[in-house]
């Protein structure tokens, strides 16, 4: 049986912002390939006007662009079959998020480069980390600038190689300044605009995050049968997951006492830079109240973030070891227990004991009641 | 023997006065939720402790539980359900005093947040969602965080129940 062509590999060089280099590193690297004696080729090029840019892809073969009349205005996009027909061992393809002009292959350039990649030819391409769909809002919140092109974050997780081209904030406004992003007369309206420090470190921070996170995920993923992204899906979905980053589990409950355990584990969550899952093991038909309860929790995880889980059955420990293991649970946190009695104790170990024993490797924390001990110093100075 | 047994017997009857009264001493400690909601919407950076006080007093009167209500403000370039990370971040600390100070006063707390894309939209969400027995709200003084006079007329025109308008002090 013919397997075809095998895929190509895909390298991401991704940045915070324009400017940062990306590009001018895509090229760099390009020319090490050709001097190393690869087949190279430019399939689409945006050197925004960029002098060091334009001069790092001299000697490179660069596929002509294609015009594309669009309600009476001309636009140039990448020549896709002519890519595909010259076919380079390396093809350098510049905006992976961008989005094509009606009436060509696809609508957008990240299918594109699908298409390179599975004629067999490699690929080198550039993003910024705002085009990332899942951190689409939480950038635009941010910076208060949402950029309208997106690629799926499944782009991204199934590029070959992912570079971090990273500058720190001063650096990139010292580069800003000098007219090495944008032409002079653009120069401070960018600076009042997007090219805040305050914005550009948020951006930064999110860069990084999301590039460790990657590598993260590709260390759990070494095994070679484990390499493709349908295989990927496989391990983050039926076997048992691994750890890539923190990930909070908090149990709740449809009571007002919960949200002191939603707050604990939401900050928690924020200084780890983890995703935060919030469950409820509902073991009877909740009363009027606590549906109430319950709404208020659902609209206060969307507020934050978190996504709620509402998980039916009796037995308590074996519902949060199975949402633990589904959902790759590295911390728990858990409020304050209530009292147990004489008997209770005799019953057996007590509900942080048995999940400690149950859940082997998560982390288990229980949320103080400080309200609790300040009633009771209250009460003791009484 | 019957000795054993009267000495086992007072110490089994110590033990459970023990339990009893620590059960009791717990349970007069922790403030239980009052049947009636007192709701208590407030914007902006910080909250005012005259206003807070205020809506404690009347909270305690009528042994209510306090329902104080962050509003947080979704921009309009964004979907009305993105998450808010920094304005929960504010809205938690302020939620975290009110909270504090509501047990010192043995107020019981039902906090909440409630978005929209203005401080009238989030305070409309705020009455389709809450019940309520009494509404606290504070108005804006010398250009301070709090309640503008339209959205205190819009609010007084269009929430049912009993508003209660504080001017806080400086």
């Amino acid at each position: 049986m013919d397997a075809g062509p095998r895929r190509g590999r895909l390298k991401v060089f991704l940045g915070m912002a324009a400017g940062v280099g990306k590009t001018y590193r895509m090229l760099q690297e390009g020319q090490a390939e050709a001097e190393a004696g690869r087949d190279v080729a430019i399939g689409y090029l945006e050197p925004h006007d960029r002098e060091e840019t334009s001069a790092q892809a001299r000697g490179l073969e660069t596929v002509p662009r294609r015009r594309v009349d669009y309600q009476g205005t001309a636009l140039e996009e990448m020549d896709l079959p002519a890519v595909l027909a010259r076919a380079p061992e390396l093809c350098l393809i510049d905006e992976l998020a961008h989005t094509n002009a009606p009436r060509v292959e696809h609508a957008k350039r990240h299918q594109d480069v699908a298409a390179v990649l599975a004629a067999g030819i490699d690929v080198f391409s550039t993003v910024n980390v705002q085009h990332l769909e899942s951190l689409n809002d939480q950038i635009a919140e941010a910076t208060g600038t949402r950029v309208r092109e997106t690629i799926p974050d499944d782009v991204l997780a199934g590029a070959d190689e992912l570079v971090l081209i990273d500058l720190t904030p001063e650096a990139l406004i010292e580069r800003l300044r000098a007219g090495k992003i944008y032409p002079r007369d653009r120069v401070e309206t960018a600076l009042r605009s997007f090219f805040r420090i305050e914005h550009l470190a948020s951006l930064r921070e999110v860069a990084l995050r999301q590039v460790a996170e990657e590598v993260g995920a590709r260390r759990v993923l070494q095994a070679p049968s484990l390499s493709r992204h349908r295989d990927r899906e496989r391990l983050l979905t039926h076997s048992v997951p691994q750890a890539i980053g923190e990930r909070l589990l908090a149990l709740v409950t449809p009571r007002p006492s919960s949200q002191r355990v939603v707050r604990r584990a939401w900050r928690s969550a924020q200084r780890l830079g983890a995703e935060l899952d919030l469950l409820w093991v509902q073991d009877h038909d909740p009363t009027a109240e606590e549906a109430d309860q319950l709404d208020a929790l659902r609209r206060l995880a969307v507020v934050l973030g978190a996504h709620l889980l509402v998980e039916h059955g009796d037995d308590l420990v074996a519902v949060v070891r199975r949402v633990a293991r589904e959902r790759a649970t590295t911390y728990l946190l858990i409020g304050t227990p209530a009292h147990r009695n004489l008997l209770r104790r005799a019953r057996g170990p007590s509900l942080p004991s048995r999940l400690l024993t149950a859940l082997p490797g998560v982390d288990v924390r229980i949320v103080a009641d400080r309200t609790r001990r300040e009633s009771d110093e209250l009460e003791e100075r009484r | 023997m019957s000795d054993i047994r009267v000495t086992l017997a007072a110490l089994v009857l110590a033990v459970l006065a023990a339990w009893f009264l620590r059960g009791r001493r717990a349970r007069r400690a922790l403030p239980a939720p009052g049947p009636r909601r007192v709701l208590f919407p407030f914007v902006g950076q910080a909250l005012s402790k005259h206003a807070l006080e205020a809506a404690l007093r009347l909270a305690r009167a009528e042994g209510a539980t306090l329902v104080p209500v962050y509003l947080a403000q979704v921009p309009r370039h964004l979907p009305l359900d993105t998450p808010l990370p920094r304005q929960s971040d504010r809205a938690l600390t302020l939620l975290e005093a009110v909270e504090q100070r509501a047990h010192q006063c043995g107020v019981a707390v039902d906090a909440r947040i409630e978005r929209g894309r203005d401080s009238r939209h989030a305070l409309r969400e705020m009455l389709q969602h809450e019940h309520y027995d009494r509404i606290v709200l504070s108005a804006a003084t010398n250009g301070g965080d709090g309640f503008t006079p339209d959205q205190t007329a819009w609010l007084l025109s269009n929430a049912p129940g009993e508003i209660v308008v504080l001017r806080p002090g400086d």
